[in-house]
């Protein structure tokens, strides 16, 4: 659990962080949106103090975060930037075991350890081991950047716009297997972008900041249905919203009962791909089927639209 | 269509042309100091060793001027170079009178042009082999190596420097080693206060524009002008110093010497780290302090690592530019090559002259290819392209 409380952070006469406070839960990830300027990644860096805030505090786990030197606290933290930070004099195991080297874990327990994590990344250990950054792909160096992060087995992992840098269909599968790792780790991840799509798409909660402020914190149906402010419903972006709200929820809790013609959908893809799916082919309902391929009943376009209706 | 003829080998067979038929081989004086009589290549050498060298000369030439394989051009300028040299030390032994040891046999510009008609062409193939970085290395070892049996076989005795050499053995051995300690000692004093220097002006920008300024300024300061600027603070400290006098501190000889040479190797070795510094990249940096390196592990593991490449080029610098200077070092008793070259001014003996000379730029041009390919092989992981 991170308890962030009444945060701010002035830089002379302006201030880049005003007294924000909120709570993250443990294993979830938590979005900081926001248009450039608006302090979220001054406040992300505030959590493992690359900043030092000007007044109020952070608590990991109850602890407040100074009662570390700075540089231990961030050994205990993921960091991932966009453009990844690799170092390019480095290969991709050693980049990977940087923060292990600096804990002082022994050759033996660090060499398993980078194994274990490349193959969680799907990188070929016996390929990539000996590469250096500049030899990847982006979406390979992206990996190998969040598997470095996660080479101690940190409890918290930053992320300042991780997938800044790729390009749409590598962002995708990024952001997939992301989710994928974090479902299986259970890291708490605080994660900043300036894409509502991403936020939406990824976070448990969403935290929209705007001049420093924390404008509202909650969950992204929440975000898109009650918006706290018209900042907040301009940057969810009015137009997009039925179907953000319809990209949150999974083909398999729209399903109604019936038969239906032609290819069917998967029940864990997202309703608004099924729209679409809909709309494309000019069919009113399409067969559902679950993991085991089995058919389990239709959605409709009808069920759907309800569904992409704003909630009371 | 393109032409048969290679572009560099037309100028390098022509100057080939105009040295063999038209310049002097070597020169021939009577004793060191008169004026020289200029005799041609078959002159100079017994006829069958003309006519040979000639052959050798006219076929490489041939070489040069037609589009030919590469190898065969390496084998060319390396006959060339190699008949040149040792041929050179016949001349000399066949021009000199028995016995006579005030006759002077040097090579005349005839010789020099073919050496450095062939010496092109080497440099040209070698630059086409693109060679890596230890075979450079391995290159210029193989160069000095066929030198010093050239030098130790005695086939160039006779020729007029190492005539100057064989009265001097002692003197050019001691002051070769002061002009490597000048030039050498320098630097790395420069280095040792130059990184830190450089590392400091990197983190804290107010120091970092006064510090350059002043180094410039330094940098700007005619060599001889230092040498002179030195001679009262330097001559003052001796005097008033308990101690420094004892340590070698006076307003003329190696202090000052070494003091400005020391000046002179700052601004490169503080401007390139500073650049070197500056160019890691941002984003490496901003992780590194992100997964809880402290400032000296980043320093020392992520910041200095990738400058170095750049901050070795630096070094380069001073260490060719150190050798040339350190040549001046001898106008106010600083020792070292220059003590031969300003002798031999002195007495119009150009022969000393080049004794003090040819070291100098030798020493100079293997420094310069052994620090490119150790920069070349610290920043090879960043250039290489990706497989």
């Amino acid at each position: 659990m991170i308890e962030i409380e009444g945060i701010t952070k002035r830089y002379g006469e302006s201030t880049v962080v005003d007294d924000v406070s909120m709570v993250i839960e443990p294993r979830s990830i938590t979005v900081i949106v926001g248009t450039s300027g608006s302090g979220k990644t001054t406040l992300l860096r505030m959590i493992n103090r690359l900043v030092e805030p000007t007044s109020g505090a952070i608590r990991l786990d109850g602890a407040d975060n100074r009662s570390l030197p700075g540089y231990e606290l961030r050994r205990s933290i993921g960091y991932v930037i966009q453009g990844h930070g690799l170092f390019p004099h480095r290969t991709v195991a050693e980049n990977i075991a940087t923060v292990p080297l600096l804990l002082g874990w022994d050759d033996e327990r660090i060499r398993a350890r980078v194994e274990e994590l490349m193959s969680l990344f799907q990188l070929d250990p016996g390929e990539f081991s000996g590469r250096y950054p500049h030899e990847l792909s982006g979406g390979q160096q992206q990996r190998v950047g969040v598997a470095r992060a996660l080479a101690a087995g940190p409890n918290v992992l930053l992320m300042d716009e991780p997938f800044g840098a790729l390009d749409p269909i590598i962002r995708n599968k990024a952001q997939e297997d992301l989710l994928a790792i974090q479902k299986r780790l259970g890291t708490t991840i605080v994660l900043v972008t300036h894409d509502m799509e991403e936020a939406v798409h990824m976070g448990d909660r969403i935290a929209v900041m705007d001049g420093g402020r924390l404008l509202q914190y909650d969950t992204p149906d929440r975000i898109l249905a009650h918006p706290a402010s018209t900042f907040v419903d301009t940057l969810v972006g009015a137009s997009e919203k039925p179907f953000r709200l319809l990209s949150l929820g999974r083909v398999g809790d729209a399903v109604e009962e019936g038969p239906a013609e032609g290819e069917p959908i998967a029940a864990d893809a997202s309703q608004r791909d099924a729209l679409a799916e809909l709309l494309w082919s000019g069919r009113p309902a399409l067969p559902v089927r679950n993991a085991n391929g089995r058919l389990i009943g239709k959605v409709t376009v009808d069920g759907l639209v309800r569904r992409a209706a704003c909630p009371a | 269509m393109g032409t048969r003829f290679d572009k560099l080998g037309a100028v390098i067979a022509a100057i080939a042309a105009y040295a063999c038929l038209f310049a002097p081989f070597a020169t021939f004086r009577a004793n060191r100091i008169v004026p020289g009589e200029a005799r041609s290549m078959l002159e100079s050498l017994p006829p069958a060793a003309g006519w040979a060298l000639m052959a050798i000369v006219t076929a490489a030439a041939l070489v040069a001027l037609l589009r030919t394989p590469l190898m065969l051009r390496l084998g060319a300028s390396l006959a060339a170079l190699v008949a040149l040299a040792v041929l050179i030390g016949v001349a000399g032994s066949f021009l000199t009178p028995q016995d006579n040891t005030y006759a002077r046999v040097s090579p005349a510009h005839g010789f020099w042009l073919l050496v450095f008609a062939f010496t092109l062409l080497l440099a040209d193939v070698l630059t086409r082999l693109a060679l890596s970085p230890w075979a450079r290395m391995l290159t210029l070892a193989g160069a000095a190596a066929c030198l010093g049996l050239l030098l130790a076989s005695g086939s160039w005795d006779s020729l007029s420097i190492l005539r100057e050499y064989a009265g001097r053995a002692d003197s050019f051995r001691a002051e070769g080693g002061k002009h490597l300690t000048l030039a050498l000692g320098s630097l790395a004093a420069a280095a040792i206060v130059g990184l830190p220097l450089g590392i400091l002006c990197h983190r804290v920008d107010a120091l970092r524009a006064g510090v350059l300024n002043v180094l410039n300024v330094i940098q700007t300061i005619p060599s001889i002008a230092l040498f002179g600027l030195l001679i009262a603070p330097l001559g003052w400290i001796a005097a008033h110093v308990p101690g420094a006098a004892a340590l070698g501190i006076r307003g003329i000889g190696t202090a000052p010497a070494f003091l400005a040479l020391f000046l002179y190797s700052l601004l490169p070795v503080v401007a390139n780290t500073v650049v070197g510094l500056a160019g890691v990249p941002r984003a490496a940096n901003d992780a590194a302090r992100g997964m809880g390196m402290t400032g000296r592990q980043r320093l020392l593991r992520v910041e200095l690592p990738l400058a170095l490449p750049v901050i070795l080029t630096g070094i380069r610098i001073v260490l060719v530019q150190n050798i040339g200077l350190a040549t001046i070092a001898a106008l106010i008793g600083g020792g070292g090559f220059g003590v031969f070259v300003f002798q031999g001014i002195g007495q119009m003996a150009m022969d000393l002259v080049l004794l003090g000379a040819l070291p100098t730029v030798a020493l100079a041009f293997a420094a310069a290819i052994v620090l490119d390919a150790v920069v070349e092989l610290t920043s090879i992981r960043k250039s290489e392209v990706p497989s």
